[in-house]
């Protein structure tokens, strides 16, 4: 299964704009390469991607082949209350990926 | 330079297929024409369905997003390599000039390029929750081009930037 590695602060202030970054283990085949049979692999990459935040969508992201393998990505959040967020996220296999945090808002 | 023994159009067409696969440009291939023709028997970028070595127009990356809505190149600011010695994973960061409130922000931002298969290598939905429209990731290159962040704001009007990069290993070949 896929892994990730998670980055963000565990304690914000109210109305903060913190920094998220994301890790993901996947190959990310673009589909246009041949395995040692000479057959073509086929594509499967992430291909959506979603950031929510107090059960609320506040980021999504449909990538392509063009993002490279282990896709790292990195945004930025403003802090309103505490809660939890959470990254899902789906390739083209259906495979599944989750990160979850929780945020404190002091 | 061809040698007698080889019609110039064969050798131009190992020019254009040694330069699709290395992603290098034409005057590099012409400056060691003799070392094309020995890279002519790898396998072409072409053989594995690719279109590399054909560059899309501005026009032609940003008229299916953009339509009729007015587009400027402005308020996009990209930072990225000027020079990638692997296409495979080229560091990437656009942020654009927004606020980020309820009545001025980011809806989306495209990442789209110039020479991949795929002209948009990822889409995000933005919105005033983000605090600061500012995404950074790492891209999968097929050769030195150009590079286009397009933001379309809450108003409706597109901007965007162009970044130019020289890429010396293209990320969409396989040699095995």
């Amino acid at each position: 299964m896929a892994q990730a590695r998670f980055d963000m602060p565990h304690q914000v202030r109210a109305g903060e704009v913190f920094k998220l970054r994301l890790l993901v283990q996947h190959p990310m085949e673009t589909g246009y390469l041949l395995d040692l049979n000479n057959r073509r692999i086929a594509r499967n990459v992430i291909n959506d991607m979603r950031c929510t935040y107090l059960g609320q969508e506040v980021f999504r992201i449909e990538p392509s082949s063009g993002l490279s393998a282990n896709p790292y990505i990195e945004f930025f959040l403003r802090a309103t209350q505490t809660g939890e967020i959470a990254i899902d996220w789906v390739d083209d296999r259906g495979e599944r990926g989750q990160v979850k945090r929780m945020l404190t808002v002091v | 330079m061809p040698t007698p023994a080889t019609p110039r159009r064969d050798w131009l067409q190992a020019c254009l297929g040694a330069s699709a696969w290395t992603a290098w440009g034409g005057a590099w291939t012409t400056g060691v024409g003799s070392a094309a023709l020995g890279l002519a028997t790898v396998p072409r970028a072409q053989a594995q369905g690719m279109v590399s070595g054909k560059l899309l127009s501005l026009r032609d990356m940003l008229d299916p997003i953009v339509a009729a809505a007015p587009v400027v190149r402005s308020g996009v600011h990209i930072e990225t390599l000027i020079l990638a010695d692997n296409g495979l994973s080229v560091p990437f960061r656009v942020w654009v000039d927004s606020p980020m409130t309820a009545q001025d922000h980011v809806t989306d931002l495209w990442l789209l390029s110039q020479r991949n298969p795929v002209t948009v290598m990822a889409k995000m939905r933005m919105g005033p929750h983000l605090g600061r429209a500012e995404f950074s990731t790492r891209v999968r290159l097929a050769g030195g081009q150009q590079l286009v962040a397009l933001a379309r704001l809450s108003s409706g009007e597109f901007r965007y930037q162009v970044a130019d990069l020289i890429v010396t290993e293209a990320g969409c070949v396989d040699g095995s």
